[in-house]
């Protein structure tokens, strides 16, 4: 049923992928939310490099909980993606692949993952306990002051997400919306 | 002649810790039946798959003692204060927020406060300050309800100051319109709290109010309890459905509150709720 992916996302896998197709995850992806968002569109303008390589990239809206000892990650779930839309299409010139997180984008955002071939997925907001279960290692890689807003590697398996808009303008959100609206 | 109780605001600062760490892991049993029958009857795969996983998800997080949703909320605890308590021993507001501290740290709950929130946004540390609403009522208890409110939600609910000639109809589209805005933002399945009257800062305070009620609870007052249910119908006819991706269970339940306002005014206020409705009780 759902589509095996993995990082690095290539070009290729991205083009094969359509709105409404679930998708399992294995690999890496980094977290990154508002905060760090600022500070990687503020690196992005002035030419300075990036705390991760974002060519084939997968960012994940997240800011996870603290983890009680002896577990990899707290709750884990999506954040609004709506909010990172100012700095996404940036990110998306740098070579970024993909961006899991919840919530509709703006057409700035859908247009440029028409330009550049990426895709924007959603996990389960709210579920933020099942999708802990599918994060293998968690490594807070830079701005560790920003707490739950650091950036950091997780490593991933079979993370569930579905595709909400595919690089050929196709939009989950709309589509399903359409098709269960009541007549009036 | 009542006699005064003597309370050592210590008690509060317990109360409001433990309040804070059994509302994080916990789903509240109406959501989760609501959950429960919204997947029987949802004809969208897609959106029965997401309703799957958020009762999952809740027996995942009750297991493992992990937090349902990373974002555990501000903490918005509504105190009454019994008229004949004596509370000594430091500040009330204090002792609340030196529950929260402590509530939020023991139980690995996430700290998602921000000062200066237009331009450092520099993060307390500690979920504090509390959002605090104290009122004084008869008799000598204290109750402490605390509601962990999370901020995807609240981002997506409106204010609106209707003129008075728009009536039932401008109060049913303010909110049919501020769900369908909302979209997938506020993770649907939502929870809908309607504040009808009042002033402004008082409207918004009904609205989150509402969202203490249990699901499946009826209105007391009939003609409220019937103008919930013409809501819930109109805004499950929005086809947003689970998590947005089209569905017919876009929400689990609207309640409403009301109040008198003054004879220009009908101030409406909608404040939406995910599906992680966590709030909790205790009588001191």
């Amino acid at each position: 049923m759902a589509v095996t992916i993995t990082t690095p996302l290539s070009e290729e896998a991205v083009k094969a992928l359509r709105a409404g197709d679930h998708v399992r995850i294995s690999g890496v992806l980094y977290q990154a939310r508002d905060a760090a968002h600022r500070r990687l569109a503020a690196l992005v303008e002035n030419g300075e490099p990036l705390p991760f390589d974002l060519r084939g990239a997968i960012i994940y809206y997240v800011g996870p909980s603290p983890a009680r000892p002896g577990q990899v990650i707290g709750s884990a779930g999506p954040t609004t993606s709506g909010r990172m839309d100012a700095y996404t299409p940036q990110l998306l010139a740098c070579g970024l692949r993909g961006m899991i997180g919840k919530g509709a984008r703006s057409q700035a955002v859908k247009d440029a993952l028409r330009e550049h071939t990426a895709v924007y997925l959603a996990a389960t907001g709210g579920a933020g306990a099942l999708l802990a279960t599918h994060v293998v290692a968690h490594e807070v890689i830079a701005y560790a002051e920003l707490g739950a807003e650091a950036v950091a590697r997780l490593q991933v398996s079979e993370f569930p997400a579905v595709v909400v808009n595919d690089c050929h303008g196709g939009d989950l959100y709309e589509q399903g919306r359409a098709r269960y609206e009541c007549a009036r | 002649m009542p006699v005064v109780r003597e309370l050592d605001v210590g008690a509060i600062t317990e109360a409001v810790a433990a309040l804070c760490v059994a509302a994080g892991c916990d789903l509240p049993d109406d959501v989760s039946a609501a959950l429960s029958t919204a997947l029987r009857a949802e004809e969208s795969a897609a959106g029965r798959e997401v309703l799957a996983q958020l009762l999952e998800n809740a027996d995942i997080a009750a297991a493992r003692q992990v937090p349902i949703c990373q974002d555990t909320g501000l903490a918005v605890v509504f105190a009454e204060v019994g008229q004949d308590v004596h509370l000594r021993g430091g500040g009330f507001a204090d002792a609340v927020d030196e529950g929260v501290r402590r509530g939020y740290r023991d139980g690995y709950l996430r700290k998602s406060v921000v000062a200066e929130p237009a331009h450092a946004r520099r993060n307390t540390g500690d979920n504090t300050p509390a959002i605090l609403h104290t009122s004084i009522v008869p008799g000598s208890a204290v109750r402490l309800t605390l509601m962990a409110k999370g901020g995807g939600a609240e981002n997506m609910s409106s204010l609106t100051m209707l003129k008075p000639s728009q009536g039932w109809d401008g109060v049913a589209q303010t909110v049919v319109d501020t769900v369908g805005k909302a979209g997938p933002d506020p993770c649907p399945p939502v929870i809908v709290g309607v504040g009808l009257g009042g002033t402004i800062e008082m409207v918004t305070l009904l609205a989150k109010k509402a969202l203490l009620r249990e699901i499946g609870s009826r209105h007391a007052d009939e003609r409220l309890a019937a103008l919930e249910d013409e809501l819930l119908a109109a805004v499950n006819c929005l086809g947003i459905g689970p998590q947005g991706l089209g569905g017919r269970t876009t929400a689990l339940a609207v309640f409403i509150e009301e109040m008198p306002c003054h004879i220009a005014s009908l101030p409406v206020a909608v404040n939406m709720q995910c599906h992680a409705q966590r709030h909790k009780t205790v009588v001191l």
